[in-house]
């Protein structure tokens, strides 16, 4: 029981949080809704016991991504303009969009039959995580530091163009 | 295990309503007589010099994207460290490319005054 009301508080933070998103009329103020749906996702992979998930969305969401976003935002001319708009004549362009997606996500999450295992939890993830680096997945790990290093020095090219 | 949330679910609770009980007493009990001088933010900071929603330097997104990238890192260099007891020495080659990769970027973020306030 308390596990469902922790559940609707969560989804209910993370859809509010989506919601102002799209609605408010500064898109300073959406950055600001956008963390607050991390966090209510956050709880939801906590509820789900999937707690290394729930520090990672955390850390990297609502730590990194959320200040990118909000330090993209105020460096972009015009976007911190009390008087520019937030909404243009293509939201309802958008908003067919986004319905559309929507409703393909709904038939998929309705035609995939979400087998349940009968095995138990792995009981130490992050250790089974850890050495699936050194094993099975050495090359993507060392590949994600080759993708961090582009994005890093493809920012300050981009950025220090004069 | 998630009982122990719990307890984190009480402190979050508390620490949203600690503020909110405050202002909110404020509110109630405070006369709303207001003038200009009693509308000054007194020991809140300092009057802003023209406008307050302009356009920052562009300058302050390299730092926040160092931070994302390393960030990142973090999240990937954890499992890395809690397994390292058993895995020998190939994991600590393993993460010393990894680094190796990472610091060259950092040293061309460096070489190039991206760190640098000019």
């Amino acid at each position: 029981m308390a596990l469902q009301i922790a559940f609707v508080i969560f989804s209910l933070i993370a859809l509010i949080g989506a919601f102002l998103v799209v609605t408010t009329r500064r898109l300073f103020h959406s950055a600001l809704a956008l963390v607050l749906s991390f966090v209510g996702v956050a709880g939801l992979y906590i509820l789900l016991e999937a707690e290394f998930l729930a520090a990672l969305q955390i850390l990297i969401y609502v730590g990194a991504i959320a200040i990118l976003i909000i330090f993209a935002v105020i460096v972009t001319r015009h976007l911190m303009d009390p008087k520019a708009r937030a909404f243009n004549e293509q939201w309802w362009r958008a908003a067919l969009v986004a319905a559309g997606l929507f409703l393909i996500l709904v038939f998929t999450i309705a035609k995939v039959p979400w087998p349940v295992s009968e095995a138990p939890l792995p009981t130490n993830v992050i250790f089974s995580m850890g050495s699936s680096f050194v094993g099975t997945y050495l090359v993507p790990f060392e590949v994600i530091s080759v993708l961090l290093m582009v994005a890093l020095v493809g920012a300050i090219i981009i950025a220090r163009e004069r | 295990m998630l009982n122990q949330y719990l307890f984190i679910g009480i402190l979050a609770l508390a620490s949203f309503a600690v503020p909110v009980i405050g202002i909110g007493f404020a509110w109630l009990i405070s006369p709303k007589r207001a003038n200009p001088l009693k509308r000054s933010i007194y020991e809140c900071g300092l009057e802003t010099i023209g406008e307050t929603w302009v356009q920052f330097r562009v300058q302050y997104y390299i730092y926040a994207l160092v931070f994302a990238v390393f960030d990142v890192e973090i999240a990937f260099l954890l499992p890395w460290a809690v397994a390292y007891n058993r895995l020998g020495l190939v994991a600590l080659v393993d993460v010393v490319i990894f680094l190796g990769i990472l610091a060259t970027a950092l040293a061309y973020a460096w070489r190039k005054g991206a760190l640098r306030w000019s």
